[in-house]
């Protein structure tokens, strides 16, 4: 069995935009999603900026009952709930009713860790020796599969419910395997998507590691510089995006607005060999994952017109475009165009991928490939492999054919999916 | 109101949070049984117990909670816990 894919719903909540309109809106002119956060200066951080939705509390109050904000403290979960609810409506798909569930719809929504506030107001209980003091809701909110348990239970689904996770892939890792999951038959309608939390308990240890910016505190709409000469780092951020995947019988037989097919998708590792290693990625691999999605979408290299990138804004975005440039075979004039969201919104770290995924699904929707913030001054290493017509600075009208979007992530993980044109 | 009917009150304000929507506060009664009655989550009885204990000042324990299956078992739980602190 091999049933074909579509794209029937996006949800997000980004940085630079909760919600599609605004979402697309701010790619659409480049509007800057990273701001100044006076709490990582009073923490000390290095890098003292970052992309964090800005949700009301009053917003809040249309997504959860009453019961469900009591004690709530898991900024990812609230993020995941809102994006996964906002592709379930997109999709023009309904809750199911009272008592029975949707069996033919599943959920496979990602996280890197989740929760991590309500975590740490649970370890200041414990280890006051006041558990007891917890309540009910220390567990749901903290568990990994917290976001996707939340979202079944607010729409009734009935099919797997399940969380991956695979650090910076996590996104575009959920999106091929809920993919999977229809094209086998096992069930109608997948949401995908993944959440990451914001705050500094989450972007600390990235700090540590010093390998965020630190010399655009006072210019945080400059800190995030994909494929850049002057590229210093990743801006940290957070939110979540969802997609509703849905077979194409599915999508036809209910007259479904459809954003693009899904023809396949390759997730493998580098196994932290050869150049690989916890943090960096085996760039075998990376070729390897785009030319096995390619071959699961029985797509020709010379066909992918748009790739949306992983492109984090470290000195590794050279060598991404060199793993491009080499498994296409592609390069100058003739290489894809490119684009990195990242330079708006940060990279959201396990929600990167499907924040950018809905991002390059609008692409579609709209006929045009949003431009890169942020590299007025391309990477001479990489206009080495690449005629710099390929990289827009500002958006520009194009209806992409054969999109190719990738993400990698610490582990040495890989996934790259292959979106088409649904005409 | 005497303190009993304002205890009941006060009782029936945090009992609402945890009512599934299909139960109104108005079913709420003296003898409702928490869950096979108004059908709260029986996750969500701990989370009464932690309000109840910030709203009266008292501090209920396992069997307590055990006991505490109608709304009449929690006012006479919290009211010999009130005897006993004074």
């Amino acid at each position: 069995m091999n049933r074909r894919v579509v794209v029937t719903g996006l949800g997000i909540c980004a940085p630079n935009g909760v919600g599609l309109t605004n979402f697309y809106n701010s790619l659409l002119h480049g509007a800057n999603g990273i701001i100044y956060h006076q709490e990582l200066a009073d923490l000390g951080f290095g890098c003292q900026i970052a992309g964090k939705p800005e949700i009301s509390e009053r917003l809040k109050e249309t997504y959860f009952t009453p019961l469900q904000l009591r004690g709530l403290n898991s900024s990812g979960l609230v993020y995941g709930v809102m994006a996964g609810t906002d592709a379930w409506m997109d999709a023009g798909l309904c809750k199911a009713n009272k008592e029975e569930p949707d069996w033919d719809s599943g959920i496979l929504f990602g996280t890197g860790i989740l929760g991590i506030d309500k975590l740490r107001e649970s370890i200041y209980l414990i280890d006051s020796n006041n558990s007891r003091r917890l309540g009910s809701n220390s567990v749901m909110q903290t568990m990994a599969s917290g976001i996707s348990a939340y979202l079944g239970g607010i729409l009734g689904c009935g099919n797997q419910v399940t969380t991956n996770s695979s650090a910076c892939a996590t996104g575009t890792e959920a999106v091929i395997m809920g993919a999977e999951r229809i094209r086998t038959g096992k069930a109608k309608r997948m949401l995908v998507g993944s959440c990451n939390d914001s705050g500094p308990y989450v972007w600390g240890g990235f700090d540590a590691m010093r390998i965020l910016p630190s010399a655009y505190n006072l210019e945080p709409g400059k800190a995030s510089r994909p494929m850049s000469a002057s590229a210093s780092g990743f801006v940290p951020g957070s939110g979540a995006g969802a997609l509703v995947l849905e077979s194409m019988d599915s999508a036809l037989g209910r007259g479904a607005t459809i954003y693009a097919e899904v023809l396949g998708g390759a997730i493998n590792s580098g196994g932290q060999r050869g150049v690989g290693s916890m943090t960096a990625p085996n760039s075998e691999a990376v070729q390897r994952c785009i030319l096995e999605a390619l071959s699961d979408a029985g797509v020709h290299r010379s066909e992918v017109d748009v790739i949306n990138g992983h492109l984090t804004a470290t000195s590794k975005d050279s060598e991404e475009i060199r793993n491009w440039s080499e498994a296409l075979k592609r390069s100058g004039k003739d290489f894809p165009y490119i684009n990195s969201i990242k330079g708006i919104v940060g990279h959201c770290l396990a929600a990167a991928g499907s924040i950018e995924c809905v991002a390059a699904l609008l692409q579609y929707r709209e006929g045009l490939i949003f431009g890169n913030r942020n590299c007025e001054d391309i990477h001479p290493g990489i206009l080495e492999l690449v005629n710099a017509s390929r990289i827009p600075l500002k958006t520009t009208p194009y209806q992409p054919k054969i999109m190719a979007k990738a993400s990698f992530g610490f582990g040495d993980v890989n996934a790259c999916v292959i979106f088409k044109e649904y005409k | 109101m005497d303190a009993n009917d304002e205890r009941l009150a006060r009782l029936k304000e945090i009992v609402e949070t945890y009512l599934p929507e299909d139960v109104s506060i108005e079913a709420v009664e003296a003898d409702s049984n928490f869950i096979t009655e108004l059908n709260i989550n029986s996750a969500h009885l701990v989370d009464i117990v932690l309000d109840l204990e910030d709203a009266f000042g008292v501090r209920l324990e396992n069997e307590d909670m055990d006991k505490m299956l109608t709304v009449r078992d929690a006012l006479s739980i919290i009211d010999q816990k009130l005897q006993n602190k004074n």
